[in-house]
């Protein structure tokens, strides 16, 4: 696909039909998590829409968020979106390697500059700029030295979005995320790890098509897809509010595909959008398979207890300590989820 | 579907348990919106994607809904597949990608889906295929009488 071509133009020449075109914007609005109603907007957008160039940096990360989203199943209509950007710098991807690599990044922010997008993943060690770089030049710099021309910047993953794993206890690096060092641009933050792989195409794909970054919670997320808590949109919910609970991964509540609270399942404190667009091509999800939530799209979740101490016993970023009485489960899961909600409305009065 | 893939390998996987899940939920929009288009002609359309379900979950709903008279496909992108359930005016979009991976799921409540219409640009682009075939034909036609 050229540069000039919209999308639209480009589908069509590649021999995809008009209605192709109005199947690609449906499934492209479902994964936008818009409602159908808005698809006949989504397909004049597409229509118009041209291909921008995206940066991609990699900092202290596993490359798990590049798994997630190359790796996830086999070529859709999310591999389509992703055909729709121009990716004009990724050292995992690129087939050019050392200066060459290094050129090409320099001519799109050059050829760009202003309207390209600049995704992250990983997280910035301030503690001594050696302790990671790239060609020669320590995150830090080329962070900050990238960032300067971009339209915004998206932080894939919860080390880019929050500090994530490097900064875990101790943070022997000095680990900080995107948004504690760039304050003039927009950030999204698409946390998780990884983050869900329709959730980042799906915010590409809003930027894409509208031209313009999505509506954001107070930790800088698309409301649309991390507007909810885990808890709240969990087909395990009935049970919770029954009082039905696992308490060992292999007794009967367990077997009965009962509420996971016990067993440390993070749900009613974290938002992310698992329970709807679930992994590995939907075919399913750490609770549907049995397993709690681990609050990986939270900031510090890393250090906010065992992963299998229910929240009752669990110790928050700040400090505070839920309650001690784990026995009585669901009222305390009562209290962590309004608590979780009292926190996202808080902030977002804050932010009006 | 990816749960009948599952099962070609032998993992057992659990209904969700009476009193759980989705499906009967959904019934209900759908009734709601089967008045609305039987009163008010109002179609609707509904992101199956944006609900959670359970294990088993899905299934049930698209087993209730059954299958009713019509089934279409269409082959771009994959293909697609639209059928209206056992409840007339009552449609399943399922959405595959080249692969036969599942890309989105929808329930329409309508007369006729979207993609079952013609749009537009092709009908006029058919108007002009067609002209120019038969120009074509007449260009031979004439051409042999000239003979």
């Amino acid at each position: 696909m050229t540069r000039d071509l919209t999308v639209g133009e480009a589908l069509r020449q590649q021999g995809v039909s008009r209605r192709g075109f109005l199947k690609f914007c449906a499934t492209t609005a479902s994964m936008m998590a818009l409602s159908p109603a808005m698809v006949p907007a989504v397909a004049r957008a597409l229509e118009q829409a041209r291909r921008p160039s995206v940066i991609w940096l990699s900092f202290q990360e596993c490359t798990g968020c590049t798994e997630s989203l190359t790796r996830s199943h086999a070529p859709t209509i999310e591999g389509l979106i992703f055909d729709s950007i121009s990716l004009d710098y990724h050292h995992t991807l690129q087939a050019a390697s050392g200066d060459a690599a290094e050129k090409a990044r320099e001519q799109a922010m050059h050829d760009n500059h202003g309207k390209y997008l600049l995704v992250v993943d990983g997280s910035i060690p301030l503690a001594n700029p050696g302790y990671s770089t790239i060609a020669g030049i320590s995150n830090l710099d080329m962070l900050m030295e990238t960032a300067e021309g971009a339209a915004a910047v998206i932080a894939v993953g919860t080390c880019a979005a929050y500090g994530g794993l490097p900064q875990a206890n101790p943070n022997p690096t000095g680990a900080v995320s995107v948004m504690d060092l760039i304050k003039d641009k927009p950030i999204i933050n698409v946390p998780g790890c990884p983050p869900i792989p329709a959730v980042i195409t799906g915010v590409l794909a809003h930027y894409l098509t509208f031209g313009t970054i999505p509506e954001l919670d107070h930790l800088g997320r698309p409301k649309a897809y991390f507007g909810t808590n885990i808890h709240d949109r969990c087909y395990r919910r009935p049970f919770y509010e029954r009082g039905e609970f696992a308490s060992t991964f292999d007794d009967e509540g367990a077997r009965k595909g009962w509420c996971l609270y016990k067993l440390g399942c993070k749900g009613p404190v974290t938002y992310n959008a698992c329970a709807t667009a679930k992994w590995n091509g939907g075919t399913s999800w750490p609770v549907e398979s049995g397993h709690g939530c681990i609050g990986c799209s939270e900031p510090a979740f890393w250090d906010r207890g065992g992963f299998y101490q229910p929240l009752s016993q669990a110790t928050m970023t700040s400090g505070t300590v839920l309650g001690a009485a784990a026995a009585a489960g669901l009222a305390v899961g009562v209290g962590a989820a309004l608590m979780g909600r009292g926190k996202h409305k808080q902030a977002q009065e804050e932010q009006k | 579907m990816n749960v009948d893939r599952l099962k070609s390998i032998g993992v057992v996987v659990e209904e969700v348990p009476a009193g759980a899940g989705n499906a009967l939920p959904v019934l209900h929009e759908v009734l709601h919106a089967l008045r609305r288009l039987s009163e008010d002609g109002d179609p609707t359309i509904i992101d199956l994607r944006a609900i959670p379900f359970g294990p088993g979950d899905e299934q049930a709903l698209l087993e209730t809904l059954g299958e009713g008279e019509i089934t279409a496909t269409l082959d771009s992108l994959g293909r697609t597949e639209i059928r209206e359930t056992r409840y007339h005016g009552v449609w399943v979009v399922d959405y595959l990608g080249p692969d036969g991976e599942r890309v989105g799921l929808q329930i329409e409540v309508t007369e006729v889906p979207g993609l079952l219409r013609t749009p537009a640009g092709d009908i006029g682009d058919a108007v002009a295929a067609l002209q120019e075939r038969l120009a074509a034909a007449e260009d031979t036609s004439s051409q042999e009488n000239n003979r």
